[in-house]
């Protein structure tokens, strides 16, 4: 049974008795003077403004419209239900790394970009695992890499102090060498710290260390293996563990009271992407200014969190033309002018290598060169893990959710048992 | 019109018949047509976002219908009995009963006094009135952020007056008792005023006659609230229930924006997770239409249910209460 297809005509129907035309195969994709309209959609900030004129003026029969959504949340609901429906999609739309593996999973409704692509383009342009993130298990390329968000480790410098452990950035790469040694500082750290906790939440340090995993809630084959897979018990109980020694402040991420405790110190270190310098910034204040310092080590290696693709849907008119546009935004030279923009750390390989991103400095974090350093954390990154279609649900509904019970006091064992029944449901 | 008045020969057989002129058709045409022409628009809306969508979520439930899945296989009745089985359904229902009975109750009480107090005799009685509006022209959301902000189970006002009473703090997000009186509070603030409203106006059409002859009886004020004003009420307050229950099991921007993650979880164990907000998660987080469908059903026949019984109630009351008055 195929139910979709008499949606569309009922819907249509409807609509049209609304006297709406908007259905069928779309709107002309040309404009009055003839010129060909490519449409790109993404959030947030991509920095991308001034690059459109650009092209425009290097391509005089492409006119580009841009529909910009304020939050990720919207943009990619409004990408899955257009993706459902069969049509209303912009020729390019942006994807965050978190929903990528749920964009992943519908790969079908989306165009290999090796085949349509322009055929000089080598994916050597970008870090080897963030391409390998965006193609299928059978080598299709879904998205053009955009931005990263390397992680390395923000401290509190003056609570270090306190507590009397090292506080200069060099010092503190040790404490931040391992998982384990960043545990065992932590202990030392709450022992004398009155009462100020390690870090901000559990779920932060658990993905953390869950992504650095070369296998993380699915195999290759998607098939679920939370209860198999040791490295994910193991990553539980160090957490929990923790948590039960009062390193975590309970903060839930991106929360009122987690902005907070930016301002209050109400803990010490936080798993810090390159984007997260500025949220730092902004919720801990300028009274904070020179307390926050940022090295360049990270527990056990390296890792992302966020950072973007421009994909090319079947579902668009130019795809030809929207796989060019694609290709040349996220060429170094376009994406370096978008990190002068607005800060968004480019994924090309010779971007990175750029002198504009090698001499940024942070004034807030006591003129560090942030730009060199977060390059240098992006090349510690491991290979991608491999995503199962519901890997982000699991992350956000069960493994979350479960990890926040621990702190308001449920047994970690008895949580655990929640969490794997609950990714068993998410998964089937 | 003078050619209506022609007199027509329906006897006559029908090729003999002379063919009306055009102007005779054309308004014969008109007064058979044009009435539903002028309700159509009212039935064209109503089929299509009405009545499409509740017969289409009908015909989803049916089927295991992922988002933009290509080939939605039929399964029958499997995501009723799956949801029948489902723990987190049944606890959904418990927390938005939990949640209405701890927001209605304490509303429609609070309504009445306060409706009772606005019939007094006072001072600037119509700015009075107008402000007990105020919260329900408030924005809901920015409502709900704000409490969310006192509610905070770190940082919150109310955890700290708390405190400083010697009560100590209540984690209301881990809480489920302290959460769904956290999310009733919000419910209760934004609603109380507009059914004091509704409560006054009915108070206002009491006739004053009855009252005069309890005065004259020697009854006091309570005496005449109890046995003249309440039960003169009883219709408007059921209607009151009736409203604040249809709303109250759909409640779902409360609970949705209080869980600080932004989720659709209602809390890390559901502890605050109302029917709607599983509703959305299913749909829109699992991506599972099917099954949100076979909620959304459910939930549409216990919302009738629950009218329903309500209505024979009042029906009920409405009697015993005219009965009373004679």
């Amino acid at each position: 049974m195929r139910p979709r297809r008499w949606v569309s005509v009922l819907v249509c129907a409807a609509a049209a008795s609304a006297a709406v035309t908007a259905c069928g195969s779309g709107g002309a994709s040309q404009t009055a003077d003839g010129r060909t309209e490519l449409t790109i959609a993404t959030f947030n900030e991509f920095g991308y403004e001034g690059l459109f004129s650009e092209y425009e003026a290097a391509h005089p029969d492409i006119k580009i419209t841009q529909r910009k959504t304020g939050q990720g949340g919207p943009h990619h609901q409004n990408l899955f239900t257009k993706l459902g429906a069969g049509s209303g999609l912009a020729d390019v739309e942006a994807v965050e790394e978190g929903y990528l593996s749920q964009v992943m999973a519908k790969a079908s409704q989306f165009n290999d970009l090796k085949e349509i692509g322009p055929k000089d383009l080598s994916t050597n342009r970008w870090l080897d695992w963030k391409t390998a993130a965006a193609t299928t298990r059978d080598g299709k390329l879904i998205g053009y890499g955009t931005d990263i968000g390397p992680l390395a480790m923000c401290y509190r410098k003056d609570l270090f102090d306190k507590a009397g452990l090292p506080s200069d950035p060099e010092a503190v790469k040790a404490l931040f060498a391992t998982w384990e040694s960043y545990f065992a500082a932590g202990e030392q750290f709450t022992a004398r710290s009155g009462g100020v906790a390690w870090f901000d939440n559990a779920a932060q340090i658990f993905n953390a260390m869950h992504n650095q995993h070369e296998v993380g809630y699915f195999d290759k084959s998607d098939n679920l293996v939370v209860e198999t897979n040791p490295d994910i018990r193991k990553d539980w109980d160090a957490v929990t563990s923790a948590v039960a020694k009062g390193q975590s402040a309970k903060l839930v991420a991106f929360s009122p009271e987690w902005n907070t405790g930016f301002k209050t110190g109400a803990f010490a270190t936080k798993t810090c992407p390159s984007w997260m310098l500025g949220v730092i910034e902004s919720q801990a204040g300028p009274e904070n200014k020179g307390k926050w310092a940022v090295t360049d080590a990270f527990p056990d290696g390296g890792g992302n969190w966020g950072g973007s693709y421009l994909t090319v849907p079947r579902q668009g008119k130019n795809t030809t033309k929207a796989a060019e546009l694609a290709a040349w935004l996220t060429a170094p030279e376009q994406q370096i002018k978008a990190f002068q923009a607005k800060g968004t750390f480019p994924s090309q390989v010779d971007a990175l290598k750029s002198p504009a991103l090698l001499e940024q400095t942070n004034p807030y974090f006591g003129d560090v060169k942030a730009g060199a350093l977060f390059a240098a954390q992006a090349g510690k990154v491991a290979a991608a893990q491999y995503k199962g279609p519901a890997d982000g649900q699991l992350q956000e509904n069960v493994f979350s959710p479960a990890l926040q019970s621990v702190e308001q006091g449920k047994n970690a064992g008895e949580a655990w048992l929640t969490a794997v029944e609950g990714a068993e449901k998410a998964a089937k | 019109m003078t050619v209506v008045l022609t007199p027509v020969d329906r006897g006559r057989a029908e090729e003999a018949r002379p063919r009306p002129p055009r102007r005779h058709r054309l308004s014969a045409l008109d007064t058979k047509v044009s009435p539903y022409l002028f309700v159509a628009p009212f039935f064209v809306l109503f089929a299509a976002i009405g009545l499409f969508p509740l017969l289409y979520t009908a015909y989803v439930s049916l089927f295991d219908w992922e988002l933009g899945a290509d080939d939605p296989a039929f399964i029958g009745v499997e995501n009723y009995t799956t949801l029948v089985g489902d723990e987190q359904f049944w606890n959904a229902l418990f927390n938005t009963f939990s949640i209405f009975v701890l927001s209605s109750g304490p509303q429609i009480i609070i309504a009445v006094l306060l409706a009772a107090l606005l019939n007094a005799n006072l001072r600037a009685r119509t700015a009075w009135r107008m402000g007990v509006l105020l919260p329900y022209v408030a924005s809901l959301v920015a409502l709900t952020i704000i409490f969310g902000t006192l509610f905070g189970p770190q940082y919150g006002l109310v955890n700290e007056v708390l405190t400083a009473v010697g009560i100590g703090p209540v984690d209301w997000q881990a809480d489920t008792f302290g959460s769904h009186l956290a999310i009733a509070s919000m419910v209760n603030w934004r609603w109380t005023g507009y059914n004091a409203l509704i409560v006054l106006a009915a108070m206002q059409a009491i006739p004053r006659e009855v009252h005069e002859a309890a005065l004259v009886d020697g009854a006091g004020a309570l005496r005449r609230f109890f046995s003249i004003t309440l039960p003169m009420l009883r219709p408007t307050i059921i209607f009151v229930v009736v409203t604040s229950t249809i709303g109250g099991l759909q409640i779902f921007t409360e609970p949705k924006l209080f869980d600080p993650s932004g989720g659709s979880g209602g809390g890390a164990e559901n502890q605050y997770q109302t029917v709607v907000l599983y509703l959305y998660q299913s749909a829109f987080q699992s991506f599972d239409l099917g099954y949100a469908s076979a909620i959304a059903w459910v939930l549409f026949l216990v919302v009738i249910v629950i009218a329903g019984l309500n209505f024979l109630l009042t029906r009920r009351l409405a009697s015993t209460s005219s009965e009373v008055r004679r």
